[in-house]
């Protein structure tokens, strides 16, 4: 299946791009992250250190083994600094 | 009862006009860019499109549950802010000031930690560092 994954912040700098479509396999979460981290360096090195890494699933707050199956859209970001 | 995220100012006493008629407590808590010492210029304030609106309403609607509220509104700025400018406004508005006060809290921490903002600082020579999250305001999440 096709996902849009969304990067802000330093994850979106890190990277280099704000978005991108993904064709994945993933079950999880955590298994997307694996398929990204194997990309590139860029990708590998923002996705290094998960506990500074916050996700959603079609813009509600998930965790790393919420299941992705039906979800469209996934975004990583650090954490929130609202107020 | 209402969400707003946008880029230009608002004017808190104009969005306070007609705000809540009929309580009998109105709380208003607006925050503001500081200038930690002379370091900043100004914050960047990045946001999710889409998802912070809905965190927002979701957030506004629960605290009206919860608390018991005859109104509510959140607004929350992005874009670049200057040193002084508003970044954010709740107000709340209950039967008794306890319900408002607690409301109020409440919607500040949640946005705080779970609305999806991220602000950078921006100094006399260009873009600085990302915020970063404090643990006290995630662990201000664990009162209510």
């Amino acid at each position: 299946m096709a996902v849009d994954v969304l990067y802000f912040a330093w994850l979106r700098e890190r990277i280099g791009q704000p978005r991108e479509r993904i064709e994945t396999r993933a079950a999880t979460v955590r298994d997307l992250v694996a398929e990204l981290v194997a990309l590139d360096e860029w990708h590998a090195a923002a996705l290094s250190d998960l506990a500074a890494v916050r996700v959603a699933l079609d813009q509600e707050l998930a965790d790393l083994d919420a299941p992705l199956a039906g979800v469209r859209e996934v975004a990583f970001f650090p954490p929130m600094t609202g107020g | 009862m209402s969400a707003r995220v946008q880029s230009e100012s608002f004017d808190l006493g104009a969005e306070l006009s007609g705000f809540g008629a009929g309580a009998g407590a109105i709380v208003t808590f607006s925050g503001l860019v500081r200038d930690e010492g002379g370091r900043l210029v100004a914050l960047e304030i990045e946001h999710y499109p889409g998802m912070t609106e809905k965190a927002l309403a979701a957030y506004g609607a629960e605290a009206a549950q919860r608390f018991g509220l005859s109104d509510w509104r959140v607004i929350h700025r992005h874009g670049r802010l200057a040193v002084g400018e508003p970044i954010m406004m709740v107000a709340t508005a209950a039967r008794h000031r306890q319900a408002a006060f607690a409301a109020a809290e409440y919607l500040m921490d949640w946005l705080k930690s779970r609305a999806p903002f991220w602000k950078r600082e921006i100094g006399p020579g260009g873009a600085g560092a990302w915020v970063e999250a404090r643990s006290e305001d995630e662990d201000a999440l664990s009162r209510w």
